[in-house]
């Protein structure tokens, strides 16, 4: 009899790897998110599995909450009125892309399952948000930081990015506060 | 707590605690080890390699970069469950992924902006300007 626990692995890798499949299959974009969301949610699952809790809940929280919200916005804002939604097909690519990824699946599989991994027990699954905080803060201290930046860096050059551009003020001409403002 | 509950509750609790003590010294022997991590993460890689290559349009590419990006963060939970002592440093990793895609998602959506304005579609076949 086959435990609970084995059980929920099983539904959840499901859940992780059917719906990229249908990420891959599918050939509507907002179709893609909505697959892409419950492949996410798997691996969320595969997380608290695994006894990660806190970051099966970040991954709730940052990706599904958050990047598959931009991802969506990012759809709706370039996507144009007048054709559907349906992505055109170019066929030129399909072959190599299929070799290379069933390629990838096949080597990464065989090393996986067939490598001597020098396992050991795996450790129980305690709540360790506090060791994440506290390594956080010793070990990867130059590691957050540099990820703090970073994160700014992003955020700023981001909004740099998408901002209209502002018309050059010349003269009397700024008699309409607000214009061309984004 | 166990005191504030009603005897039945209190037994109910009683009877159960047994069993899922018993269920968690049994997941010991369990039959998922990590290689099945490894292969639901060898999975949805190549899976996230097809969406980037045969994709067209730049968000779909996104898509297919932000299932890479995730099955290298369950590798790395997995690898940490199961072969090193302090559990956590692999999660710790896993976080800083998650923020770096984050940012990536970020950026790159800015990016797909910033072609649809220019040359009106956010197809990355249409961005040939630098092609020689």
């Amino acid at each position: 009899m086959a435990l609970f626990s084995d059980i929920m692995f099983w539904v959840f890798a499901a859940t992780a790897v059917l719906p990229a499949l249908l990420v891959l299959f599918s050939r509507e974009i907002v179709h893609m998110a909505c697959w892409l969301l419950l492949s996410l949610a798997g691996f969320a699952g595969l997380y608290l599995q695994m006894g990660a809790a806190f970051l099966g809940f970040t991954q709730v929280v940052v990706y599904i909450g958050g990047i598959l919200i931009l991802l969506l916005f990012g759809i709706m804002l370039t996507q144009k009125l007048d054709v559907p939604l349906r992505e055109r097909q170019s066929w030129a690519f399909v072959f190599p892309g299929v070799l290379t990824g069933l390629l990838v699946i096949a080597g990464l599989t065989h090393l996986a399952w067939n490598a001597p991994w020098q396992t050991t027990a795996p450790a129980p699954g305690e709540f360790v948000a506090d060791q994440i905080g506290v390594g956080f803060m010793s070990t990867f201290i130059l590691a957050f930081e540099a990820v703090s930046v970073l994160l700014l860096v992003a955020m700023v050059g981001a909004s740099y990015l998408v901002r209209r551009d502002v018309p050059q003020e010349t003269g009397g001409d700024s008699s309409q506060p607000g214009e061309g403002v984004s | 707590m166990t005191a504030a509950l009603p005897e039945f509750v209190s037994s109910f609790f009683d009877g159960l605690v047994p069993f899922l003590a018993q269920s968690e010294v049994a997941s010991e022997a369990s039959a998922i080890g990590l290689q099945h991590y490894l292969v639901v993460s060898a999975l949805s890689f190549g899976i996230g390699i097809m969406v980037v290559i045969t994709r067209r349009n730049a968000i779909a590419v996104l898509m297919g970069i932000e299932l890479m990006l995730n099955s290298a963060g369950l590798n790395f939970v997995a690898f940490s469950k199961f072969t090193s002592a302090p559990a956590v440093e692999g999660q710790i990793v896993t976080l800083f992924i998650i923020v770096i895609a984050a940012a990536e998602a970020a950026v790159a959506l800015a990016i797909a902006l910033n072609l649809f304005h220019n040359l009106n579609s956010v197809e990355v076949t249409d961005a040939h300007a630098l092609k020689g």
